[in-house]
């Protein structure tokens, strides 16, 4: 075991990945000979090539398109979108081509492309470097999508998508990248170092997508959660001085729906958190699979914690973010009800 | 008084006007110097003005472009084009008796992608558009197969997912075509870009119309291929129209769509599509280039798309009816038939007989064809079929979306 912050936890997993399999080639913007602006692929190109590990121009859709174009030739693509905010010129061939590609062809060709991308907030990034775009790929048929809450999850989880020989989307809470962060922006920062999953093997071991994880065991409230606000719920939780199980699904495409059924039947009251805006948001699924799967064992309302229905504001950070003082209203509401 | 004043392009002419083809430029054959397909770009450069033709109006290939093709490869490539035509033109009629839901006609464009094929290797990949079935026929795809893509029955390679016309094929380096525009050249210049770091010397080409060309996804393409100096042979297939709007909408007044190919420092081609010569020569100079390092080509390939856009359009109300008969390239299939004669090799028989070959053989394909399905008679595919390959493995929300339409089928089948 090494201590890694998750942003050497990814680097781990690529360099992990580069080393067993020549196919696995680094694409994006600033990734190769500067190593990435958040420094995820630092040293990669001096130890395995200018070739695989390239340099992109300023065109995500490019980036995304010739991604699929390798991983048809046989590669195994790992492209870095620098902000999840800047992923949209991309869209079109992630939604109507990556997505669908497999589908389309009767099975008969596959693009094995895995799309790095920080996402997020807390950071002073202002309204494009701060979203959290998960519902827009959660709900398109042929994409998997994955959220790492930890180092040691960061690295498992990305040895496991660059292995899948499905498209995938993984979405890295840059606020997460140099430490663990409960949702307080005036408590001085902490390092991964103290925490247990800054503790991270060297070598190759994979967190398998779809399996979501109970990170606080408890028994009157159910909290799900994925994310930077897996570490604020559990702040929240133990604040409220409530029994809370707080769980971080890992991955929402596909979805491990046994868990979420499992805790929420057993503590009858179930609330949901994201960063995300919360109209249409990924909570609105979690909530209807709750409604449908749980509605006898219900005991409250399920309640939603998100994001306000607006941009993420700059000059508003902590008035936007879903902090532990939402999360703890809604654990009181949860609790109060009935 | 100056004032600026909003430009809306128009094409020459209109349903009931005289057709107009004086804006296209139309060099003699012969004309247009061939350089060394390594040559730096300022001496490739007029080629993106010029037009490279090798057939002239008594049908002699003349000129440097040349390729020098066998009879016997002159004609193979009248057989593939007349048998894409036949094809064309019985699903055209298939789609009308209801048969199939959708066809697109390639009329007029045959060289387009015969002769392309045929100067590139099976083992090259190629990424078409919907309009580049003689590649499929010309790589030996059986027509049946394709028949039963149209068809969506119980052979179809895409199990009923795709709209007609979107095969592909693995054991063939047919990429699966997409339906949204411009998607598959940058693509393509990915497959390239990777045979290259693979250290391969396999080639890819791939095919767009002019309307497209509009799209980021073709801009992305050219600059990521010269960037990289992709392996790839990139076709603009100019036949004037996307639908009803002209290709001055994507910018080709004034300026051809093979002028953009220097722009992004790689050559640009403009070539006689119809003539079969010059599309095989160019594609063949291009191919040399990539598999040497050199890089991408642009081409653009001056054609004429004689059919509707699909069998949902009717461009009688947007386009002269007759437009097609004033088309300065003359047709793809005539002017081989016309080489051939000149080499004395051709004949009325000749070409009767081979007409016939071709009609029987796409009738016999189609009687064969429908007994796999279609989409009122015959066997049907398995509508469970529909959760299959969305992921590599079934997830279980996949699974139990299954079982609640089994469930749905078997209470429909009671009834």
């Amino acid at each position: 075991m090494t201590q890694m912050n998750m942003i050497q936890a990814l680097n781990s997993a690529m360099d992990v990945m580069m080393a067993r399999d020549p196919g696995v080639v680094l694409m994006g913007e600033d990734v190769g000979y500067f190593g990435g602006v958040f420094r995820a692929t630092e040293g990669l190109q001096r130890k395995y090539g200018e070739h695989r590990v390239l340099d992109s121009p300023i065109a995500e859709g490019g980036i995304v398109a010739t991604a699929i174009g390798m991983a048809i030739n046989g590669l195994r693509p790992v492209a870095e979108i620098q902000f999840a905010d800047y992923i949209y010129p991309a869209y079109d061939q992630i939604v109507s081509e990556l997505a669908r590609i497999r589908y389309r062809s009767g099975g008969d060709f596959c693009a094995p492309v895995t799309i790095r991308t920080p996402c997020g907030g807390g950071i002073r990034g202002g309204q494009t470097h701060s979203q959290s775009p998960e519902a827009l790929f959660a709900h398109v048929a042929g994409l998997k999508v994955v959220i790492p809450s930890n180092p040691y999850d960061a690295k498992g989880l990305l040895i496991a998508s660059i292995e899948e020989d499905d498209p995938v989307i993984f979405l890295e809470p840059k606020r997460l990248y140099n430490g663990p962060f409960d949702g307080d922006p005036n408590k001085p920062a902490v390092g991964w170092n103290s925490h247990p999953r800054g503790d991270v093997p060297e070598g190759h071991y994979r967190v398998e997508l779809g399996v979501a994880e109970v990170v606080r065991p408890g028994s009157k409230v159910t909290i799900i959660s994925y994310g930077t606000m897996v570490h604020v719920c559990l702040a929240a939780a133990e604040k409220a001085g409530v029994d809370a199980e707080v769980i971080d699904l890992r991955s929402i495409v596909p979805l491990d729906v046994e868990t979420i059924v499992n805790s929420v039947k057993k503590t009858g009251r179930c609330i949901v958190a994201h960063e995300a805006t919360r109209f249409a948001g990924f909570g609105a699924e979690i909530l209807s699979t709750v409604q449908e799967e749980c509605f006898w064992h219900l005991e409250a309302p399920v309640l939603r914690v998100a994001g306000w229905d607006t941009p993420y504001p700059h000059a508003f950070e902590w008035e936007y973010f879903p902090g532990q003082a939402r999360v703890i209203a809604a654990i009181k509401a949860t609790m109060e009800a009935s | 008084m100056m004032r600026s004043r909003l430009h809306v392009p128009r094409p020459p002419a209109r349903p009931g006007e005289k057709p107009d083809f004086s804006y296209v430029a139309v060099s003699p054959a012969g004309a247009a110097a061939r350089p060394d397909p390594n040559a730096p770009l300022s001496e490739t450069e007029f080629l993106s003005r010029d037009m490279v033709r090798v057939l002239d109006d008594e049908h002699r290939a003349v000129g440097p472009w040349n390729p020098h093709l066998a009879v016997a490869d002159l004609e193979l490539g009248l057989r593939h084009m007349m048998l894409t035509r036949a094809f064309d033109d019985r699903m055209h009629r298939a789609q009308r008796g209801g048969k199939i839901t959708f066809y697109m006609k390639s009329t007029g464009e045959e060289a387009v992608s015969v002769a392309a094929n045929m100067a590139l290797r099976p083992s090259d990949m190629l990424f078409p558009s919907y309009r580049n079935q003689g590649l499929h026929i010309a790589r030996g795809l059986s027509i049946v197969d394709l028949m039963c893509q149209l068809l969506s029955n119980t052979r179809d390679m895409c199990k009923g997912r795709q709209l007609p016309v979107m095969y592909h094929s693995v054991k063939s380096n047919l990429f699966s075509i997409s339906g949204n525009l411009a998607t598959q050249f940058p693509q393509a210049v990915g497959w390239a870009m990777a045979a290259a770091i693979k250290g391969e010397d396999h080639v890819c080409s791939t095919w767009l119309g002019d309307g497209s060309t509009a799209e980021a996804d073709f801009h992305y393409a050219l600059l990521f291929a010269q960037i990289y100096k992709a392996p790839v042979i990139l076709n603009v297939v100019n036949n004037q129209w996307a639908i009803s709007t002209f290709q001055t909408f994507a910018g080709g007044e004034g300026r051809s769509f093979a002028s953009r190919g220097p722009g992004y420092g790689m050559p640009g081609i403009r070539v006689d599509g119809n003539d079969f010569l010059a599309v095989y020569a160019v594609t063949q100079w291009a191919a040399e280039r990539a598999r040497t390092g050199a890089g991408p080509t642009l081409i653009e390939l001056v054609t004429y798309r004689a059919a509707p856009h699909s069998t949902s359009d009717d461009p009688s109300r947007y386009r002269p009816k007759d437009e097609e008969k004033s088309w300065p390239l003359g047709d793809p299939i005539e002017r081989v038939k016309g080489h051939l004669r000149t080499l004395g090799s051709w004949s009325e028989e000749r070409e009767q007989t081979l007409a016939k070959e071709c009609e029987d053989q796409v009738s016999k394909a189609w009687k064969e064809a429908v007994t796999y399905g279609t989409m009122s008679d015959g066997p049907q595919l398995d509508p469970e079929i529909m959760f299959q390959d969305v992921f590599k493995e079934q997830t279980p929300n996949l699974a139990r979306q299954r079982m609640q339409l089994a469930q749905e089928l078997k209470e429909r089948a009671a009834k």
